[in-house]
């Protein structure tokens, strides 16, 4: 057999020219995975010996999607080049989503500030400081119209980062598309609502987990009735990697939610193909390269097993694992600040190779605040490098047979797999993040690679080697006036003034009475909410009234 | 007696990656340290300081909401006659690092810096004989 004569020729050369060699030159050290794996000196048949190429790969855009979900990949259509953006008001986000799009972007990402993604109104005490910041404040439905001010939502397709307000923003933005003329089956774009990982790691929570929970899914239900082709979770890796997971833990983890909505919907008595050809990942891309890559191999894989085998899906659409990537905010330096337009393109070439739909690159200058045109503008031209110019997108997943590469994948999906079963048992997600297990995990994991990066085993350039002691960090910093408040304020203020009092407190009062009946397909809160924004509520407004029935959630604090 | 030290996360934003590691890292270098979790308000860090008693705060936001938000903190240490020393890290430009100073923060840490770095700092402003090399 084939196999058996390459261990052969492999015991050969190691004696014969390896030995010797190794004598005089030993390695440079012990290369390791993250997770405690050991990297072999060289991946061969031998590595892949009872693996079948139809079982592990197949073919583009069928079962188990180990190559891509779809079966022209990128000679059909790219991936969709979307920065995610927002800053101060309306209407200075809207002048950056027309400057984006000038530059030949394809598609819309919304960065919301805080106060707007944990319910407060600009004007509330708890928003101090915050209004505008980290990315555009939206307090009324009015707001959302100056935001997509002459952008065709019907033609455009709209990413929304937001989660526990996620029904808020998105029936604004199907109200603003409605009042374009757009019609609800035009209307494309994908809204986070992914409230598990932000118990884990991102932090915007507001009510406890059950009515987050029936939250997410009345909205994923709302979308399958009204809103078609909108993607009504993007069920997210990212900011548990970047909370310190490893690959395998965002892998583990990010899985174990999906499973977890699946259950919980399935659960309320709605077939599984009814809404999960809609369901939508988020990952993180790093620097280890062939890492990376052969993560959101072994995720397409896992995935489409999990919903086949598990949930009995029958609909292949809904095995599909089709996500957006961002290349990781955490390996940006202060430091030598032009280094990470490098690390960047690493990141996102290892995302491209590992076929993902959608791809957010970072700019140089984030170690230190919100991006300026000029270095946004450079992010986006290395995707459109990468895509135009490296050949890269000419051909379907080009790295699949290599060895290295299927064994990596093969490694990942096996490990994520321990970790999800390790979950189950614990009677699943919901469950594992209560016991603290989930963030005990990652604040582990955070630590140890903030240890090796002490010590010097981990290189991060220009931190812990090459550094220049002579270096003082200049680069022009983009910031957000506090006069941006004021000005937000002013308009809510206004908005407040002028609306109709009475069918505002009648929407408001009849989404508390839905709120308080039990979870269930007749009781979805979603048009009540639509109801409340029509009519001018605040989104704090709103926030306030599903206060009052479900309560607000403390976290506990594991370091 | 242990001197305690306080790390909090003022302002709205979840990022709190760094602020355990750090309070991990002070922990292992033998202070006690308390956490406040996120998404606190300056009123909530400044009344857990004077519940706890601790003899140094730690504050942290990555949201570039850092000035206001430390400046309300400073005041309110102030208003109490809290005399603690302060002092902060995250998503922090050089520019912002001598208006910080200006508010009586002694020390900033922005990105990339080093545990060990901290540490030794928090030992000096601790000002305790034991804990300084």
């Amino acid at each position: 057999m084939e196999v058996e004569r390459i261990i052969k020729e492999r015991e050969r050369w190691e004696s014969e020219t390896l030995r010797k060699f190794l004598e005089k030159k030993p390695e440079r050290k012990k290369f390791m995975l993250d997770f405690e794996r050991e990297i072999e000196r060289l991946y061969t048949p031998e590595h892949l010996k009872d693996w079948d190429y139809l079982e592990k790969l197949g073919f583009p855009g069928e079962y188990p999607y180990t190559r891509g979900v779809y079966p022209t990949m990128y000679r059909g259509r790219l991936w969709t080049m979307r920065q995610y953006a927002g800053f101060g008001t309306a209407e200075e986000t809207n002048k950056r989503y027309k400057y984006l799009l000038e530059q030949g972007q394809t598609g819309l990402s919304v960065a919301f500030d805080l106060p707007t993604q944990v319910g407060y109104d600009s004007d509330d005490p708890m928003a101090l400081g915050e209004v505008g910041k980290v990315g555009v404040a939206i307090d009324t439905i009015e707001d959302m119209r100056i935001l997509f001010d002459g952008i065709p939502l019907n033609k455009i397709s709209t990413s929304m980062t937001i989660n526990s307000t996620a029904a808020i923003l998105l029936t604004m933005y199907q109200i603003v598309g409605e009042e374009q003329g757009a019609k609800s089956e035009e209307l494309r774009g994908t809204i986070q609502n992914d409230i598990l990982k932000e118990y884990i790691a991102r932090g915007t929570y507001i009510f406890p987990p059950k009515p987050s929970m029936r939250l997410v899914a009345d909205t994923i239900i709302y979308c399958a009735e009204n809103i078609p082709r909108w993607n009504p979770i993007s069920i997210s890796g990212y900011h548990i990697r970047e909370a310190g997971s490893t690959a395998v833990q965002e892998v583990a983890f990010t899985l174990a939610d999906g499973i977890e909505y699946v259950r919980w919907i399935t659960r309320r008595g709605v077939d599984v193909d009814k809404f999960a050809p809609r369901l939508s990942f988020f990952f993180a891309s790093h620097n280890n390269f062939f890492e990376e890559i052969a993560k959101f191999r072994a995720a397409r894989r896992l995935w489409a097993r999990i919903m086949k085998e598990r949930f009995h899906a029958k609909n292949p659409r809904s095995w599909t694992l089709r996500f957006h990537t961002q290349t990781g905010g955490s390996t940006l330096t202060a430091q030598q600040p032009l280094n990470n337009i490098i690390r960047v393109t690493i990141q996102a070439l290892a995302a491209v190779l590992g076929g993902t739909q959608s791809l957010h690159t970072n700019s140089y200058d984030e170690a230190l605040a919100l991006p300026t045109e000029k270095s946004v503008e450079i992010a986006l031209r290395t995707q459109q490098i990468i895509a135009y110019e490296s050949g890269v997108a000419d051909t379907i997943d080009p790295l699949g047979g290599s060895y290295y590469v299927e064994w990596l994948t093969d490694v990942i999906e096996e490990e994520a797999m321990r970790y999800i079963d390790r979950i189950e048992e614990m009677g699943g997600m919901s469950e594992a993040i209560e016991r603290g297990y989930i963030q005990k995990e990652i604040a582990d994991s955070a630590y140890k690679i903030q240890m090796e990066i002490e010590s010097g085993e981990r290189v991060v350039v220009g931190v812990n080697k090459f550094v220049d002691k002579e270096e003082e960090i200049n680069i022009e910093i983009m910031k957000v006036s506090e006069e941006v408040a004021e000005r937000q304020i002013k308009r809510l203020r206004e908005i407040k003034r002028k609306r109709d009092q009475k069918k505002v407190e009648e929407a408001l009062d009849a989404l508390k009475r839905i709120a308080e009946k039990e979870e269930d397909n007749k009781n979805n809160v979603v048009p009540y909410i639509y109801r409340c924004v029509k009519n001018y509520a605040t989104l704090g407004e709103i926030v306030a009234s599903l206060k009052e029935i479900y309560g607000e959630y403390r976290a506990p604090t594991v370091i | 007696m242990r001197r305690r030290i306080l790390i909090a996360k003022v302002g709205l934003d979840g990022h709190d990656r760094g602020a355990k590691v750090v309070a991990r890292a002070l922990k292992n270098a033998g202070f006690e340290v308390i956490y406040t979790g996120i998404r606190q308000s300056p009123e909530q860090v400044v009344a857990t300081a004077i519940q706890e008693d601790v003899s140094l705060i730690g504050l942290s936001c990555l949201s570039g909401a850092h000035i206001p938000l430390f400046r309300r903190v400073m005041e309110l240490l102030k208003e109490k006659n809290l005399d603690v020393p302060v002092f902060c890290g995250g998503t922090i430009p050089p520019s912002d690092v001598p208006i910080l100073k200006k508010m009586g923060i002694k020390e900033v840490f922005g990105p990339g810096s080093s545990l060990k770095e901290i540490v030794e700092k928090v030992k000096e402003m601790i000002g305790d004989d034991r804990y300084s090399s």
